[in-house]
C-alpha cells in the first residue's frame, strides 16, 4: 500500500517538476492563477450560484451581503455569478486568437525558413504589410463588416497577430534548419514537409508555448477592450469586458465595485500570463 | 546598402503597405452585407431612373477594381465620401475630430517620453530601492489595460478627489488640457511601463560595459559618461520601443476616447462601426492606418540614423 502511494506520488511529481522547473515562484503562482481562470472558464457557468442575465432593478448597485459576496450590478444581477459565467467568453476568445494565429504563424515561419530565397522574401514583405494594421483597428473594421460579435473580432485579431508570431518563429525555424540533424535527415531521403512537421516544429515547441502564453495576455486585453467598446460579446451575455463598461456608471455614482471587480479579473489573469510567458521565454532561451 | 537605397526601400515598402491597406479597407466594405445603393437611398424605393442616376454618379455599375480606383482617387483628393448617418462629407466630419485625437496621442507620447525614459534611466543608473520599486510598479502597470486604467483614474481623481473632470472635451486650450490629462495618462500608462523597463535594461547593460569602466577610471565626469557613452549607446533600443509603443497608441486611442466620452476620431470610428456607417469607418481606418505606418517608418529611419550599421546592411550586435 505504502509502495503504491509513493510510486503514484513520484509519477505525479516528476512530470510536474519537469514542466514547471526553472520558472521560479512567480511563474508557479502565475500558472496557478491561470489554472483557476481556466477552471472558471470551463465550469463557471455551471457553478454560478445565481441567475446571470435576469435583471432586478430593485437591487441595482446593492452592496455585498446575504450570500452575494460581491453584491449586485447595474441591473441588479449577482456580480460573482456573472464573473464566473463571464470567464468562459473572456477566456475562449483569446484561446481562439492564439490557436489561429499560431497555426498561421508556424506554417508561414517554417515554410519561409525551409524554402528560403524568394518565398522567404515574399512572406516577409507580406508580413511587413500586415503590420500596418493594429489589432484593435482590424477588429473594429471586421465588426463593422460582419456585425459585432466575438467571432469576427477574434479572427481579425488573430490575423493581426500573425506577423508578430511569424517573425519570432521564423528566426527559430531558420536556426533549426541549419542544424546538422536536418541535413542528416535530408540525406536519408526524408521529404521536406516531413522533416518540418516531425522534427523542426516539435523542436520549436518550447518557444511556441512561451509565445502563445504571452499572446494570450495581449489577446485578452484587446478582446476585453473590444467587448468594452460594445463590438465584441453582446450584453446581456456575461463577459468581463462587457461588465466593465455596463457598470462604469457606478464610478460616477460612487459604487465602483462591480466595474473594478471585472477589471481586476482581466488585470490579474493578464499579469499571470505575462509573468509566466516571460519565464517560459527565458527558459526556452536557455535550453 | 547605401543610405539612399535604404531610404528608397523603406519608402517603397511604405507605399506598398498603404496601397494594400487601402485595398483591404475598401474591399472589406465592398464585401459588407447590404448593397451600397440601398445604403445611399436609406432603404427607400426610388423611381428606376433616379436609381440609375445614383448608380451612375457613384460608379456602382462598374467592376470592383474600377470602383476601388475611383474611391482611391477621391481619397487622395481628400474626398472620403458621405456619411449615411450624418449626411455630411466624411472629411469635414473628421476634420473637427482629428484635433482631439492628435492632442490626446501627442499628450500621451509626451508623458511616455518624459516619464517612461526618465524613470528607466533613473532605475538603470541607481540600483537599490529606486530600481526595485520601478521594476515592481512597472510590472503591474504594464499589464494594465487602458480601459481598466481609465476606470481607476476616474474613480480616484475625478470622483473621489475631484481634481479633473471625468468626461468630455472642455472648451478653450487650458480647459482642453485639463480634460485630456486623465485620458492621456490612461492611454500612456501601460506603454510608459514598457518603455521604462526596456530603458532600464538598456542603460544597465551599457553602464556595465568595459568602455564605461575605462571612462570612469580615467576620471571623466560621470555626467559626461552618462550622456556620451551610456545614453548614446542605449538610445537604439529606447528609440525602438518608444516608437513602437507610440504607434500602438493610435489603435488604443479608440478605447480611451470612448471611456472618457471624448469627441475624437477613435470614438467616432467605434460609433460608426456600431451604426454600420461604412464611409466613416473606411475614412477613419484609412487615416489611422496611415498615421500608424508613417510613425513606424519614422522610427525605422531614426533607428538607421542612430546606428549606421543598419543602413550599411550589417546586422547590429
Amino acid at each position: 500500500m505504502t509502495a503504491v502511494t509513493i510510486r503514484s506520488f513520484a509519477a505525479i511529481r516528476r512530470p510536474a517538476g519537469g514542466r514547471l522547473a526553472g520558472i521560479g515562484a512567480a511563474g508557479i503562482i502565475s500558472a496557478a492563477v491561470i489554472a483557476v481562470a481556466a477552471l472558471a472558464a470551463v465550469f463557471g457557468p455551471l457553478i454560478a450560484p445565481f441567475n446571470t442575465t435576469v435583471p432586478d432593478t430593485t437591487l441595482q448597485f446593492v452592496g455585498p451581503g446575504g450570500g452575494h459576496l460581491l453584491g449586485f450590478d447595474v441591473e441588479g444581477r449577482d456580480v460573482l455569478s456573472r464573473l464566473l459565467a463571464g470567464a468562459q467568453s473572456s477566456m475562449a476568445g483569446p484561446l481562439a486568437v492564439v490557436v489561429i494565429s499560431l497555426a498561421l504563424g508556424i506554417a508561414l515561419a517554417v515554410t519561409s525558413a525551409w524554402k528560403r530565397g524568394a518565398v522567404d522574401a515574399g512572406v516577409s514583405a507580406g508580413l511587413d504589410i500586415l503590420f500596418a494594421f493594429p489589432g484593435i483597428l482590424l477588429a473594429v473594421l471586421a465588426t463593422a463588416v460582419f456585425g459585432p460579435g466575438l467571432t469576427a473580432a477574434s479572427v481579425a485579431l488573430a490575423i493581426a497577430y500573425v506577423p508578430y508570431v511569424a517573425r519570432v518563429l521564423r528566426g527559430a525555424a531558420l536556426k533549426e534548419r541549419s542544424q546538422p540533424y536536418v541535413a542528416a535527415l535530408e540525406v536519408q531521403g526524408l521529404s521536406g514537409p516531413a522533416i518540418c512537421v516531425k522534427h523542426i516544429v516539435p523542436n520549436m515547441m518550447s518557444l511556441v508555448v512561451a509565445q502563445a502564453t504571452i499572446m494570450f495576455g495581449w489577446a485578452m486585453v484587446d478582446l476585453a477592450a473590444i467587448s468594452f467598446l460594445g463590438l465584441g460579446v453582446q450584453a446581456p451575455a456575461p463577459n468581463w469586458g462587457v461588465m466593465i463598461s455596463e457598470n462604469a456608471v457606478g464610478l460616477q455614482e460612487g459604487y465602483p465595485l462591480p466595474t473594478l471587480a471585472a477589471g481586476a479579473c482581466v488585470v490579474i489573469v493578464v499579469i499571470a500570463f505575462n509573468v509566466l510567458g516571460e519565464r517560459l521565454l527565458s527558459r526556452a532561451a536557455q535550453s | 546598402m547605401s543610405r539612399g537605397r535604404f531610404l528608397l526601400r523603406r519608402l517603397t515598402m511604405l507605399l506598398a503597405s498603404l496601397l494594400v491597406a487601402s485595398f483591404v479597407i475598401f474591399g472589406s466594405m465592398y464585401l459588407a452585407p447590404g448593397s451600397a445603393l440601398s445604403a445611399l437611398t436609406g432603404g427607400r424605393a426610388l423611381p428606376p431612373a433616379s436609381m440609375a442616376a445614383l448608380q451612375q454618379r457613384y460608379h456602382l455599375n462598374q467592376p470592383f477594381l474600377a470602383q476601388y480606383w475611383y474611391w482611391l482617387a477621391n481619397a487622395l483628393h481628400g474626398n472620403l465620401g458621405t456619411s449615411i448617418e450624418w449626411r455630411e462629407n466624411v472629411t469635414t466630419l473628421m476634420g473637427g475630430l482629428a484635433w482631439t485625437t492628435a492632442g490626446l496621442v501627442l499628450y500621451a507620447s509626451l508623458i511616455i517620453c518624459v516619464l517612461g525614459i526618465g524613470l528607466g534611466v533613473l532605475a538603470g543608473l541607481r540600483p537599490g530601492w529606486v530600481d526595485t520599486s520601478t521594476l515592481v510598479g512597472t510590472a503591474v502597470t504594464a499589464a494594465l489595460p487602458s480601459f481598466a486604467a481609465a476606470m481607476v483614474l476616474v474613480a480616484v481623481f475625478a470622483v473621489q478627489l475631484g481634481w479633473f473632470p471625468a468626461l468630455g472635451n472642455g472648451a478653450g486650450l487650458l480647459d482642453n488640457v485639463r480634460h485630456l490629462t486623465l485620458p492621456a495618462i490612461a492611454l500612456a500608462i501601460s506603454s510608459l511601463a514598457i518603455v521604462a523597463r526596456v530603458t532600464r535594461a538598456a542603460v544597465r547593460e551599457e553602464a556595465g560595459r568595459e568602455h564605461v569602466q575605462t571612462a570612469v577610471s580615467r576620471g571623466i565626469p560621470y555626467r559626461d559618461i552618462v550622456r556620451r557613452h551610456i545614453l548614446r549607446n542605449a538610445a537604439i533600443p529606447i528609440t525602438t520601443i518608444t516608437g513602437i509603443t507610440i504607434a500602438s497608441l493610435i489603435a488604443v486611442d479608440a478605447v480611451v476616447e470612448t471611456a472618457f466620452s471624448l469627441n475624437g476620431l477613435g470614438a467616432f470610428l467605434v460609433k460608426a462601426a456600431q451604426d454600420k456607417d461604412l464611409a466613416v469607418v473606411q475614412g477613419i481606418s484609412l487615416v489611422l492606418v496611415i498615421a500608424f505606418v508613417v510613425v513606424n517608418v519614422i522610427v525605422d529611419l531614426l533607428y538607421a540614423a542612430l546606428d549606421p550599421r543598419i543602413s550599411l546592411g550589417t546586422a547590429p550586435a
